[in-house]
């Protein structure tokens, strides 16, 4: 039967797939040095430890307000580098859209640079910007504004390149010039969408400058690094919480937020 | 004239044209949020030792020997491909793992195959996950399970998880509920239908979905390295600019990793073009 | 002299078979003029020609003593200032208020920085509201467009080619999307637009009782070449057919007939 072979066919190169991954599993183990059966058998002591020893002390609390400072700086530092970054990703949107692009060559030129921002990681960008800008929030909000830049673009050309363009005729008959088409009927009618990613962003940013804030001595990332390597781990906890405390809180806002305006 | 009637003034008298609707207004608040918070960031940053305009001279000058004069001076060619070999290896490995404890989550977390509660737990618990950037999950690891490949992998393990459980449970969503209805009445149990209905046919999808995944998790892999002491590309990437100061050798990694990240970029992109509707994002 | 000449028009898109050839007409002020034929005639295309929203290939539009097809951009936007134009799908915005619709055809006169602020005169916006008053959707000046009907939302498309007090209106099919009833509001609203305010209106149609009903004159297009060109009611059965190509008639009828 005919529809039988077709889903032995399936079966087979789905079997296949599975091999083949199985493989390059093992191969990876080997590189990485990677021991399945040892990582789950440290998985349980590694629970416990961390429920014994990564608790929130009265003590450790006292460290509240410094915590607090720290994570406001990050917040903010995400924030700025989001909005920023939304400026120069919209001109990067538009120059790169397909839709209302106004050159080929520019759309290349704006694709190229997201592209770049994009895929060269953000702990790269880091590294680079503290050799001259030193352990200042600055470097940290450059950082994440390089890597928003390329992602913001990204996601600006797809909302732009995706939205109804009819507006975009009926203006240029009416002898609109092109930045008042942009501003006026392109940019309205993607803005709920540009916010969405906007938040998403501000989300991600606050993630990632703890990963920053790590590598360039700056915001929340640098108290928890500071308590990690004095082996307190109470405060490791705390940090941890506070960060997870704000990126739900952020989170739920954004989300509210995305339900009024979608 | 009826016109006038309704017509809306400003305070100042002069005609009101926007709408005011909910919607406007929401948008209208977030944006002037972010802006007042953008200035307030910019006033209390913290700007010790800053000198600005050197700052920026220097760092043009950095950019320029990176990218124009790369160089490996610290190790071969052969270290390097092996170094590059080991974040792909971390990458794959947490992408795998993680796809394979996703595709079992996300049964559970999709509300065709589960019944509510279950899945909105399920939901809970990975918005918690999501909530603990991957660089605190991997430095956790560490000190709890002992340094080495398999903290790096867990700590990755957890936002892969995250990230796949809810495109997984998606997809399942998406299966036709005929397919699981006639399974059901000829009185196949729960697994025969995971098998033979919800597998085979997102199984593409489901592969693609892991395949993006990988694409961000090489690039976590590469982060985990520089800040999280994980191992390889992103460790060299470490030390060739904090210990050593070796712009070239830095512009040297910076390259490898561009080029594999725009590699994997263009593959996920073919596959989304050709799998997921465009309505999908990343 | 006549508002709009169009002489020897030619146009083809990518160099591929010509869309418009050989397309000759006049136009005067005041008048109500359809443009019929089968889908792909090119009917849109002429349109387009006339405000240049694409580019003329051969030969020229004169329009109000100017040759379009040489205006640099400055004199272009002038141009299309004087020209309305009503779409199919209305082309609004869907997510901005009405009258903030109505209003985007003032840009054309207003600098970039005006049009980008938002800056409308007191005079301009009681125009826009006068114009919604005029065709019967003023209760709905503040509501977004995408929560009005088809109907609505073409009269808003009306008004915004009004409020740039144009010497013309071009609609490309603007009932194509329309229930009868709301296509003759949309109809009457075009008559009255030639009728009352002198403004020459252009319709491209699908509907050949609704061409004859209402134009003083019929433009038959067929493969980018007009076939027939006189007052409606010389619109026989016979000519429609010739149009449409629904019956198979040697090509020299066809020729003969265009000279009609
Ligand atoms: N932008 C374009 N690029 C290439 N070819 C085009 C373009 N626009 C139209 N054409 C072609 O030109 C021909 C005429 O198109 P046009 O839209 O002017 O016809 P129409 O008479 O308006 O048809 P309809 O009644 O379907 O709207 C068609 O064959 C069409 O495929
Ligand atoms: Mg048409």
């Amino acid at each position: 039967m005919n529809e039988n072979r077709i889903r032995y066919k399936k079966n087979q190169q789905m079997i296949i797939v599975v091999l083949l991954l199985a493989l390059v599993t093992y191969l990876s183990s080997v590189l990485t040095d990677f021991n399945i059966l040892h990582g789950l058998a440290t998985l349980p002591e590694a629970f416990i430890w961390i429920f014994s020893n990564l608790v929130v002390t009265e003590e450790s609390l006292e460290r509240m307000p410094t915590i607090l400072d720290k994570l406001v700086e990050t917040i903010l530092m995400s924030i700025a580098a989001t909005t920023t970054a939304t400026i120069l990703s919209l001109f990067l949107g538009v120059m790169g859209s397909k839709s209302v692009g106004t050159s080929k060559l520019l759309g290349i030129l704006a694709r190229f640079i997201a592209s770049l921002s994009r895929n060269i990681p953000v702990v790269a960008w880091a590294l680079i910007l503290l050799l001259s800008f030193g352990q200042n929030s600055l470097t940290g909000y450059l950082a994440l504004f390089v890597g928003s830049v390329g992602f913001l673009t990204r996601a600006f050309i797809e909302v732009i390149d995706e939205s109804s363009q009819s507006a975009v005729e009926a203006l240029q008959a009416t002898g609109a010039t092109y930045i008042q088409i942009i501003m006026k009927a392109v940019i309205p009618e993607c803005l709920p969408q540009i916010i969405s990613w906007i938040l998403f962003m501000i989300e991600t940013n606050i993630r990632n400058a703890t990963l920053v804030g790590i590598l360039t001595g700056t915001g929340i990332g640098y108290t928890f690094d500071l308590y990690y390597k004095t082996l307190n781990y109470h405060g490791v906890a705390l940090v941890t919480v506070s960060i997870v405390v704000a990126v739900i809180l952020i989170e739920l806002l954004s989300n509210h937020v995305r339900k009024v305006i979608l | 004239m009826q016109a006038t009637t309704h017509m809306k003034r400003r305070s100042d008298g002069r005609i009101s044209i926007k709408s005011g609707n909910e919607v406007q207004l929401i948008m209208q608040l977030t944006i002037l949020i972010l802006t007042v918070l953008t200035v307030l960031a910019f006033l209390f940053f913290d700007y010790t030792g800053l000198d600005i305009q050197r700052a920026i001279q220097e760092t043009a000058y950095n950019l320029k020997v990176m990218f124009l004069e790369p160089a490996l001076s610290h190790f071969g060619w052969g270290e390097a491909i092996y170094q590059v070999g080991i974040t792909l290896g971390l990458a794959f490995l947490s992408t795998i793992l993680g796809a394979v404890l996703s595709f079992f989550l996300a049964l559970s977390a999709a509300t065709n195959l589960t019944n509510e509660w279950i899945t909105k737990i399920v939901r809970i618990f990975l918005a918690f996950i999501r909530a603990v950037p991957t660089v605190l999950w991997v430095l956790i690891f560490a000190i709890a399970a002992g340094l080495g490949s398999e903290a790096a992998v867990l700590g990755m393990l957890f936002h892969s998880i995250a990230y796949l459980v809810k495109a997984f449970s998606e997809a399942f969503e998406e299966v036709d509920k005929g397919i699981i209805e006639a399974l059901r009445a000829t009185g196949a149990g729960w697994w025969h239908i995971v098998v033979h209905a919800i597998l085979p046919s997102t199984f593409t999808y489901l592969m693609s979905w892991t395949f993006l995944r990988f694409e961000i998790n090489f690039a976590v892999a590469v982060a985990m390295g520089a800040a999280a002491g994980a191992g390889g590309i992103g460790f060299e990437l470490f030390m060739a600019s904090s210990f050593y100061f070796d712009l070239r050798e830095v512009g040297m990694i910076t390259y490898m990793i561009l080029v594999l990240a725009i590699i994997l970029e263009v593959i996920s992109t073919l596959l989304k073009n050709r799998y997921f509707p465009a309505s999908i994002k990343n | 002299m006549s508002l709009l000449t169009v002489q020897q028009l030619g146009k083809s898109y990518n160099n591929q078979n010509k869309v418009l050839q050989n397309v000759n007409f006049e136009v005067d002020a005041g008048e109500f003029i359809s443009i019929i034929g089968p889908s792909g005639a090119g009917k849109s295309t002429l349109l387009r020609c006339i405000n240049r929203m694409v580019d003329i290939d051969e030969g020229a539009v004169i329009f109000d003593g100017a040759d379009v097809g040489t205006l640099n951009k400055k004199e272009l936007r002038k141009l299309r200032t004087d020209i309305g134009m009503v779409f199919q799908h209305y082309n609004l915005v869907p997510r901005l208020s009405v009258i903030e619709n109505v209003l985007h055809g003032r840009f054309g006169y207003k600098t970039t920085l005006q049009g980008v602020m938002g800056r409308f005169t007191e005079e301009e916006k009681e125009r826009a509201f006068f114009l919604l008053e005029k065709l019967g959707i003023v209760e709905h000046a503040y509501k977004r467009c995408d929560q009005l009907s088809g109907g609505q939302q073409q009269r808003v498309g009306i008004a915004r080619a009004l409020i740039q007090e144009p010497k013309i209106v071009l609609c490309d099919e603007p009932i194509a999307s329309l229930d009868p009833n709301a296509s003759k509001i949309i109809m009457d609203h075009l008559k009255s637009i030639t009728m009352e305010l002198g403004i020459t209106c252009i319709v491209n149609l699908h509907q050949v009782e609704v061409a004859r009903d209402y134009s003083d004159r019929i433009i038959g297009l067929r493969q980018g070449q007009v076939v027939f060109d006189d007052v409606s009611h010389r619109l026989t059965l016979e000519r429609t057919d010739v149009i449409y190509g629904t019956k198979t008639k040697p090509v020299p009828v066809v020729r003969e007939l265009a000279t009609v």
